[in-house]
């Protein structure tokens, strides 16, 4: 369904992923763990064209994401975004039926209102919700509406962008329930960022772990807790030791002087003593005279 | 001589800087007048955008406007009594509220208004990643949020600049007859007397041209936010530096092309 091949993604001379491949079976739900700024976001934002891979190929159902018809292609998506991304501005029903009152799937009015209730009771939520704006709604809450505009047009491929993220576990849970069951009723395929690990054994069919912009490991979530992989079972444990570097101690840590001629700027600086670029210069920062005169241009 | 070309340096790294930035302006103006004319578009939207920018501009535009209209004819009148010219108030008052003062300060005051707010919201629309939802909701950004905004301040701005002129006039009036002790209807009738058609004219093309400027602005500059609060308050301040200065040199070419001749 889903296929990535040696996808590269670079942002500056920063290497996010380093040749990801992956494969999503159709109707399986695959869940892509790994640490804070390993590229899982980028990961499912190719796939979708917001961010333009660098190398690699992406393909969905053996078509090439960047080819054919845009409307069309994401006309088959669904998406929950992370802090929920609902338009301020719209009313609850109308930010769920946003698919559905423009575009190519346009219903009329009070069909794609009758829709939104319908997608928000499934979510859990009553339709007196469904006149209130976004400000007035809890995390929990946006969060659902969130699920309930991803499901509304009854999308065939879903993606949830870390959906439990500041919820507490007991909104947590009903939200992992809520995306099992729909992902379950709908027969869709979905692909779910996540760093909590109750959400990746509620939802997922299969996990990769990605880490250093490679996938680490990949299999079914049954062979998830026996895999040998030592940074998936460090991941998973939560340990502080192991081959993910988490913690940098004080000792090592020491921030990358700056010149400070350069006026502290974030540009490429271009004195002999800084080159390569950027403002950075071994050892201590003399702020002295000294070394204000070792900065030539 | 390191001395001499540090700040040299600095400053072809910010000429460059604001070149780039020039350069996307053009280029994201160009996709946004291309957007104008090829469907779909959303006329709910420009109606909203029409509001905000018309109509709920139109206390501000208006104060602004009254106040300039009734500080000119004083400032017209102690000028002219250097040599004897008081009785020209009404005549200069309406041309210089008509041709330049109206569009102009209109155009700032709603830069201040509408540029730091489209600015904001769309700035705060990118962050909250608002923006990347739409895209995948099969809507494009810039048919939604620019092409409304920006065909709505192209319409609205002159309109606003017609009150405003108007507006102006009538504090010169209500200066010259209560202060100055102009007769109210010699007043009125040196005040269309002097006034032409193309200076009308002209002072409502540059209201076109300001209003365009001003919602492409806070587009823009919403449009390529940086992250947080921070990136969102540059975006802002960015878009109404930009649309001030641009407002100035638009003026300027206009009335080159306009009256030079």
């Amino acid at each position: 369904m889903i296929r990535l091949t040696d996808v590269h993604k670079s942002f500056g001379r920063k290497q996010v992923l380093r040749g990801v491949t992956l494969h999503v079976p159709k109707g399986q739900s695959m869940v892509i763990i790994g640490g804070s700024g390993t590229g899982k976001s980028v990961t499912i934002k190719s796939v979708l064209g917001l961010v333009e891979p660098d190398k690699g190929q992406i393909e969905v159902d053996g078509q090439d994401v960047h080819q054919g018809d845009r409307d069309a292609f994401l006309a088959r998506f669904g998406m929950l975004f992370q802090g929920g991304a609902l338009f301020d501005s719209l009313p609850v029903w109308q930010n769920v039926a946003f698919r559905l009152l423009r575009g190519a799937l346009k219903r009329p009015k009070a069909e794609a209102r009758d829709i939104a209730i319908e997608k928000l009771r499934r979510v859990g939520l009553k339709p007196d919700v469904a006149d209130l704006f976004p400000s007035e709604l809890s995390g929990g809450m946006q969060k659902r509406v969130g699920l309930a505009r991803a499901i509304a047009a009854d999308p065939e491929i879903i993606f949830f962008d870390e959906p439990t993220t500041g919820l507490d576990p007991i909104m947590a849970g009903v939200i992992n329930e809520l995306i099992r069951e729909i992902v379950t009723e709908m027969g869709a395929t979905t692909m779910t960022i996540t760093h909590d690990m109750t959400s990746v054994r509620t939802i997922a069919d299969r996990v990769a772990m990605l880490h250093d912009g490679v996938i680490q490991w990949e299999g079914p979530i049954g062979e998830m807790d026996a895999a040998s992989d030592p940074y998936l079972q460090q991941f998973i444990h939560g340990r502080a030791e192991g081959p993910i570097e988490a913690v940098r101690s004080a000792a090592s840590y020491s921030p990358r002087p700056r010149c400070w001629r350069c006026w502290g700027c974030k540009a490429v600086c271009i004195c002999r003593s800084c080159s390569p670029s950027p403002c950075a210069v071994s050892g201590p920062v003399p702020q002295t005279r000294a070394f204000w005169r070792g900065c030539r241009r | 001589m390191t001395l001499i070309l540090s700040p040299l340096a600095a400053l072809g790294r910010n000429v460059l800087s604001i070149l780039a930035t020039v350069g996307q302006m053009a280029i994201f103006a160009f996709h946004a007048v291309t957007h104008v004319f090829r469907p779909p578009w959303y006329w709910r939207e420009f109606g909203q955008a029409l509001i905000q920018i018309g109509w709920l501009s139109l206390p501000v535009v208006g104060m602004t406007a009254l106040f300039t209209g009734g500080a000119l004819a004083l400032q017209i009148y102690s000028g002219g009594a250097r040599f004897q010219a008081e009785f020209a108030v009404p005549s200069i008052v309406a041309i210089g509220m008509v041709r330049e003062l109206g569009p102009v300060l209109g155009g700032l005051m709603v830069a201040a208004r509408v540029a730091s707010s489209i600015a904001a919201e769309i700035g705060t629309m990118k962050v909250t990643e608002q923006i990347d939802a739409l895209v995948t909701l099969s809507t494009h950004p810039m048919k939604y949020l620019t092409v409304p905004r920006v065909l709505a301040a192209t319409l609205a701005v002159p309109l606003l600049v017609a009150v405003g002129d108007s507006i102006g006039i009538f504090g010169g009036y209500l200066v010259g007859v209560t202060r100055l002790d102009f007769n109210a209807a010699v007043y009125l009738k040196n005040t269309v007397d002097f006034l032409e058609l193309w200076d009308v004219t002209s002072g409502l093309i540059k209201g076109a041209v300001f209003g365009f400027i001003v919602a492409l602005c806070g587009c823009y500059f919403g449009m390529h936010s940086g992250r947080g609060a921070q990136g969102v308050g540059r975006a802002t301040k960015g878009a109404v530096v930009a649309s001030s200065v641009m407002i100035f040199a638009a003026n300027y070419i206009l009335t080159e092309v306009f009256f030079a001749a």
